[in-house]
């Protein structure tokens, strides 16, 4: 049976039949170059999960490295999601990665839809006036004093606000949704929607895809984002990548665990480690899901454009 | 009104009365007076102005902020209040031994990038092209593009725990009973740690766009060269490159637009393990001048230097590349 099938599969032209057919080095050399990018990509994520979930003692047993745990753990896990300072920090996170993908989401949406439609009013100059802010960025220090002047200085809208929309975000939701077929836009219209049912029952759901691309891009953006935090934010109001970089980055120990006091703290490589995991969960999550729609074209094209 | 019952019942008749009655109509009342355009679109204005509102606040509303570099900034006055000083400190800024050093340090990086991290994605992505498994390749995009969605404070805390003094690297070595190796915080070798830290980010990422540029490539073009009698590398040099040069050029220019931006973030989360002499660069010297040192208006006249060099830069490159017959970013 499976004699049977294999050489099927094989002869199936995978590879057409002018190619010649590789040399057996050219096959190791390509062999041995995917491995090296598979080793140097995934090895430090393996290092850092297996070291966090380690015990101290093998820890500090190992030379501060472990590569395989042999008693994994959850310890320093539990100890800093016991309410301290990285539990809160994961909070605002969180809180500022959500509510920022949808306030972004939304106006991106309007601005693009707007701009996609033919004959809007003042819609040639705005675009223009968008397009050049690519061009000519206002700079760190008008930027921060905009914000300051606003009173917005450690308000979590800081965080928001200035970053609202990307313009390559735009761009991309833009494009998508010029390449609608007008004939829907016209068959809509003649069933008595005004723009705003268009959007909402025509355009929205036929653009689930680049809606969600462009979500995904935009909570990968907040999640990842610190320097505005660092320079508006008090330190009790940081997000988890802030806290992450003055305790890792910084090596300061992380002072206020929640947990009981000296024997109970783990070893700073675990917890250290355990805060880079957790930091970095959420894009590992969220990343099955981008990496569906790479393939698609729905960013290939708008990069065209 | 007619027309809408008309088309709703009769289906399959949709298109002609579309096409006589509708055009002429809509083109008269969205046409040529703005009045009637913006009554005929007023929906989509009002969902364009959330969005207009961002721009014209947080980038020309704050682009207005660059006055500060002609002025002396006291916070207790503000921007406003503040007292004008000419070009004071752009020409204390031309005579800063510490700018030009960050200006050089901009450059070096940009060089060593343009070298080292430019060809990468281009040799990853002809390698993944070439896979005959479907499957492979797919998984192994995965796995290289991956890097890019993590932040500069992960990437960066990762280095530092991979090859710090006392990271995997140097205990292995200690294993082997090999000399350790000191790589982060050896400033001779921050320019080489910070395009290696680039290349492992976004080497992965950047095939994407080859890989777009390789599958448009004509399968009848290799065919009719390997008929010809053209070996892999002739087609490869004949075929392949001709049609993805426009794509290549197309990024060449927007990094060479692009040279005075070396990553921001990834540098100022490094500055400090190295000292300013081996890792300011522009931004950072913006940024420790005003928003840690205070002072602003010599800071904002930095970033405001940047920003209009920057500007020139994106101007000449996109010139050259329409000289050479090719695109460029705009027309």
């Amino acid at each position: 049976m499976t004699t049977a099938v294999r050489p099927a599969r094989q002869a199936r032209p995978t590879r057409p039949a002018w190619v010649e057919k590789p040399k057996p080095v050219t096959q190791a050399g390509k062999a041995v170059a995917i491995v090296v990018l598979l080793v140097l990509v995934l090895v430090p994520f393996l290092v850092i999960i297996s070291t966090s979930l380690a015990s101290n003692q093998e820890v500090v047993d190992n030379g501060g490295w472990v590569i395989w745990p042999a008693h994994p753990t959850t310890r320093a896990y539990r100890q800093i999601l016991d309410g301290g300072i990285v539990t809160q920090a994961l909070g605002v996170s969180v809180g500022v990665t959500l509510v920022g993908t949808l306030f972004s989401l939304a106006c991106t949406t309007f601005l693009a839809y707007a701009l996609s439609r033919p004959k809007v009013f003042g819609a040639k100059p705005v675009l223009m006036l968008i397009l050049f802010t690519f061009l000519f960025p206002p700079g760190m220090i008008p930027a921060f004093l905009l914000v300051k002047g606003m009173g917005l200085l450690d308000n979590y809208a800081a965080l928001i606000a200035p970053v609202l929309i990307n313009v390559f975000n735009l761009v991309v939701l833009r494009g998508f949704f010029q390449g609608i077929p007008e004939e829907l836009y016209e068959a809509a219209r003649l069933d008595g929607a005004g723009d705003w049912q268009t959007l909402w029952r025509i355009v929205l759901p036929l653009s689930k895809a680049a809606l969600a691309v462009v979500g995904l891009f935009y909570a990968v953006s907040y999640w990842n984002a610190w320097f505005h935090a660092s320079i508006y934010m008090n330190s009790d109001h940081w997000p988890l990548q802030q806290v992450l970089r003055t305790y890792v980055i910084g090596g300061a120990q992380i002072a206020d665990t929640g947990a009981s006091e000296a024997g109970m703290v783990s070893a700073p490589q675990t917890t250290q480690m355990a805060v880079l995991v957790i930091a970095t969960v959420p894009i590992l999550i969220v990343y099955p899901f981008l990496q569906k729609y790479f393939t698609k074209g729905v960013l290939t094209g708008a990069i065209k454009s | 009104m007619p027309t809408v019952t008309e088309n709703r019942t009769g289906g399959g008749a949709v298109k002609p009365p579309i096409e006589r009655t509708n055009p002429p109509n809509s083109r008269k009342t969205s046409g040529n007076h703005w009045w009637k355009r913006f009554q005929s679109s007023r929906t989509l204005v009002l969902l364009m102005l959330p969005g207009l509102a961002y721009f014209l606040l947080f980038h020309y509303g704050a682009f207005v902020g660059n006055v500060v570099a002609f002025k002396e900034y006291v916070p207790f006055d503000g921007l406003w209040a503040s007292p004008w000083v000419g070009v004071e400190n752009f020409s204390r800024m031309f005579g800063d031994a510490d700018f030009w050093h960050a200006t050089w340090n901009t450059l070096a990086i940009a060089l060593l990038q343009l070298v080292f991290f430019f060809p990468v994605p281009l040799a990853i992505a002809l390698l993944l092209h070439s896979l005959t498994s479907d499957l492979l390749r797919r998984f192994v995009q995965s796995v290289v593009y991956l890097p890019h969605f993590l932040s500069w404070v992960i990437v960066v805390a990762l280095f530092q725990q991979v090859l710090g003094s006392t990271g995997l690297l140097n205990s292995v070595l200690g294993d082997a009973g090999l000399h350790s190796v000191d790589i982060i915080g050896n400033p001779d070798a921050y320019k080489p740690l910070v395009v290696a830290q680039v290349v492992w980010k976004d080497a992965g990422w950047g095939t994407i766009i080859f890989l777009a540029a390789l599958m448009q490539v004509d399968e009848q073009s290799y065919e009719a060269a390997a008929i010809d009698g053209a070996g892999p590398w002739r087609r490869f040099w004949h075929v392949t490159l001709p049609s993805i040069r426009p794509v290549v050029v197309l990024l060449l220019i927007m990094r060479l637009g692009d040279v005075l931006s070396v990553g921001f973030e990834q540098m100022l989360l490094q500055r400090p393990t190295v000292g300013p002499a081996a890792g300011e660069i522009l931004d950072t010297f913006v940024f420790w001048q005003g928003l840690v040192g205070g002072d602003t208006g010599y800071a904002a006249a930095a970033g405001l230097f940047k920003g209009v060099v920057g500007a020139a830069l994106v101007f000449a490159a996109n010139k050259v590349a329409h000289r050479l017959g090719e695109q460029g970013i705009y027309k």
